[in-house]
């Protein structure tokens, strides 16, 4: 009996480590949940080269690269906004043929249509994905925040460079931009500047 | 301290049951108490769910918008899918094994006993507050089961509810799985070594495992979509920087895993019968092992097949392909021990075994449709159509929920002490099979003809196919009345009492202990022989 009772203690005991040792597992699957985050960022631009990071390249890289001229892609551009922001925005030219490692510019317009001046964020995306590495912005809208004041039309620049090492069965690339309101930056613009005629209040 | 003492040993020398339905049911700590609780819940969960795949069915009936709102036909989908999944066939799963895992090894009761009671009674919350969603301004989540953002944001604050649930659910599943793993590792009677346990044993030990990997990935993920939404963060947002695809990985890095944790025990309970009505022992009893911890194994690096279309590179749909393929091998390993287990045995063809014949031949319908689905170019075709939803209920309904059903069949004498009418069973059986086929099989044609999924209307040319599945599907509904029938008539007004050793080529602890199984069993370890265990002395 004395020896049942001393078995029945041990085998509690055990089962705590091992709920112990599962809850550790629990967590530590919580917390991998989590590091998907950058792991994610890491297994696309390192391991599937795609491209996330979306600053501009120096001017001392892109006058590096040499114009390939035997060699025709064809840029096309797409444009799109958020529902969430009354905004009209329009590629210029819906496409341009560019030869890789020359330096091309093209314009973009967004009129706000709304009575309210907005603060706005385009977001870039280069299809196909795994071209976007060789795709590359020196000057571009989407680098900073646009404001627009109520009823006020935009024209703005990106000029891009392809790079000459774009793999060869690549032929078009297309570079849509997505336009979203930045509710934040709105929201200060109005604190900050109170006074200024059709800045939204709320 | 003394007084419980005093308590648990009054129980324990005379077997008597708590008094009063509090603490019979609401306190309980009993493994077989709670194992009927979850198998209630799961069952009144299934008809929760039926019903919202009737009120789909019915709108699907016809081309055309007849009975419902569109919004309320997509909460439907979705709201069918999260009570299909977390609230029928993952709780049916946990029933089971705390009904039968100790049984099956000789233990007294689960490991950790009070967090038993606690792993239950979280999920009548959860899913009322899943459930009340529906009622609120909002309205519940219409974006699809998968919750993917940005569409599952755009509700009303119902999401935090949804979130919430899915949450409770989760803590749910993985205090069950610790549970389990506690369970088997600790609680085995001497002589039960981990070779000679059960295949539902170890179906459920490897399902545990997958459970508490997994879960905790869906709660990170619903929580990210919830701090998204009124926190301010953009983990999916892509305004701020965020990436909507990554949710998909996310999610489905849960997913996969997630699909499996709902066949595993179905392989292991449908492993149990068929040598039972072939009256020979499992065929590659170790092999069957392998192929289940494979199985698992590989569910962690497949993910990416839900989401071939996302625009994945090359190399990235490639490699999710022939990892997806590789799965087909262990199946494979399943499937034929199944087949080689019945040939030349002395089968016959009571109800459970129907149901595991009908899962062997069903269940390998679906996972073709799944092989084809694993196919990229294919996919891109298949993707979000009925053939998806065909595929999936072949390997779900009559995958999971058959097995479920036999395993109820087949443990339902050694729970209440009574026989079910096997006439009724058989009845059961051939309406519940022939109007699957009919819900779900016209469901692959639609799909190819390019019917997408989740929409309440449709085009003219799918109206044929859509009325032939209603119909069934109405048939199948119907028909699980029968199963209800079946199961209060064995508990309550069935005369035919059962025997210890409810069926003939029965192997197992289980069927050493009384049929109904007394209030607690094997306090004393069993001495274990060899010759009664399914694989007591069976070295392959």
């Amino acid at each position: 009996m004395r020896k049942q009772v001393g078995q029945h203690e041990s085998v509690k005991h055990d089962a705590r480590g091992i709920a112990r040792v599962a809850l550790g597992v629990v967590a530590a699957s919580f917390l991998f949940g989590f590091a998907m985050v950058p792991l994610y960022r890491i297994a696309c631009e390192q391991v599937l080269g795609i491209k996330l990071s979306e600053g501009a390249v120096s001017a001392a890289e892109a006058s590096s690269m040499q114009v390939d001229p035997s060699r025709t892609v064809v840029v096309e551009f797409m444009t799109s906004v958020n529902s969430k922001l009354p905004w009209a925005f329009k590629a210029e030219k819906t496409r341009v043929e560019v030869h890789p490692g020359e330096l091309t510019e093209v314009w973009f317009d967004a009129t706000n249509q709304s009575a309210q001046a907005i603060v706005g964020n385009a977001v870039p995306s280069v299809a196909p994905s795994a071209a976007s590495a060789f795709f590359n912005k020196t000057e571009c809208f989407c680098f900073t925040e646009q404001v627009l004041a109520g009823g006020e039309t935009r024209r703005m620049p990106v000029r891009f460079i392809v790079d000459p090492q774009l793999p060869q069965g690549t032929h078009t690339l297309t570079l849509s931009y997505t336009f979203y309101a930045n509710e934040l930056a709105t929201r200060n613009l109005a604190l900050v500047n109170p006074s200024v005629d059709g800045i939204a209040k709320n | 301290m003394a007084h419980a003492a005093v308590h648990d040993t009054h129980h324990d020398a005379h077997d008597h049951k708590p008094q009063g339905f509090l603490h019979r049911w609401l306190f309980t700590t009993n493994h077989k108490d709670i194992g009927t609780l979850y198998l209630v819940f799961s069952m009144l969960m299934f008809f929760v769910g039926g019903s919202m795949a009737m009120i789909i069915r019915a709108e699907l009936f016809e081309p055309g918008m007849q009975l419902v709102r569109p919004e309320f036909f997509n909460e439907m989908t979705s709201v069918h899918a999260l009570v299909m999944i977390f609230g029928a066939v993952m709780p049916a799963f946990v029933g089971l094994g705390n009904w039968m895992i100790p049984m099956q090894i000789g233990a007294p009761d689960m490991a950790l006993p009070r967090m038993n009671n606690w792993s239950f009674w979280i999920l009548p919350f959860a899913f009322t507050l899943l459930l009340s969603s529906l009622f609120m301004p909002g309205a519940g989540p219409q974006g699809g089961w998968t919750l993917y953002p940005p569409l599952s944001l755009q509700g009303g604050n119902s999401v935090a509810f949804v979130i919430f649930a899915i949450h409770m659910m989760g803590i749910s599943s993985i205090m069950g799985a610790i549970n389990i793993i506690a369970t088997i590792l600790n609680m085995r009677a001497p002589g039960m070594d981990l070779l000679k346990m059960p295949i539902f044993v170890w179906s459920w030990l490897i399902t545990a495992f997958l459970l508490i990997a997994v879960m905790p990935v869906l709660a990170g993920a619903v929580t990210m979509l919830l701090t998204d939404k009124y926190f301010g963060t953009s983990f999916f947002n892509a305004a701020g920087g965020g990436d909507p695809v990554m949710y998909q990985h996310i999610f489905w890095f849960f997913g996969h895993p997630e699909v499996y944790i709902m066949i595993l025990p179905a392989f292991g309970i449908v492993s149990e019968i068929i040598p039972t009505f072939a009256r020979k022992p499992l065929f590659g009893y170790q092999a069957m092992i392998y192929a289940i911890a494979s199985i698992a194994f590989l569910s962690f690096i497949v993910w990416a097949h839900h989401m071939f279309t996302v625009g994945m590179p090359l190399g990235g749909e490639l490699y999710f392909m022939y990892a997806t393929m590789l799965i087909a091998i262990p199946t494979g390993v399943k499937v034929f021990n199944w087949v080689t287990t019945m040939w030349e045995g002395s089968m016959t063809f009571e109800t459970p075994m129907l149901f595991a014949i009908a899962f062997v031949i069903l269940f390998t319908i679906g996972g073709f449709s799944g092989l084809m689905l694993a196919i990229v170019p294919a996919d891109f075709q298949y993707h979000d159509t009925y053939f998806v939803v065909a595929h999936f209920h072949y390997v779900l309904v009559t995958g999971a929920i058959f097995a479920i059903m036999a395993s109820v069949y087949y443990w339902l004498p050694k729970w209440c002490g009574n026989m079910y009418s096997e006439r009724w069973g058989k009845i059961h059986f051939w309406m519940s099979v022939i109007s699957v086929n009919v819900l779900f099989f016209p469901q692959h044609f639609l799909g190819l003809a390019g019917m997408p999924r989740r929409i309440p209307d449709y085009n003219v040319a799918f109206a044929d196919f859509n009325m032939i599945s209603s119909i069934g599907g109405f048939w199948f509904g119907a028909s699980q009345l029968l199963f209800v029938g079946v199961v209060i008539h064995a508990v309550y007004f069935s005369k035919k009492r059962a025997q210890a050793r409810v069926w003939e080529g029965a192997r197992g602890l289980e069927w050493t202990v009384p049929s109904p199984a007394p209030h607690h069993t094997f306090s004393e370890p069993p001495v274990i022989d060899n010759s009664q265990l399914a694989h007591g002395d069976v070295t392959h």
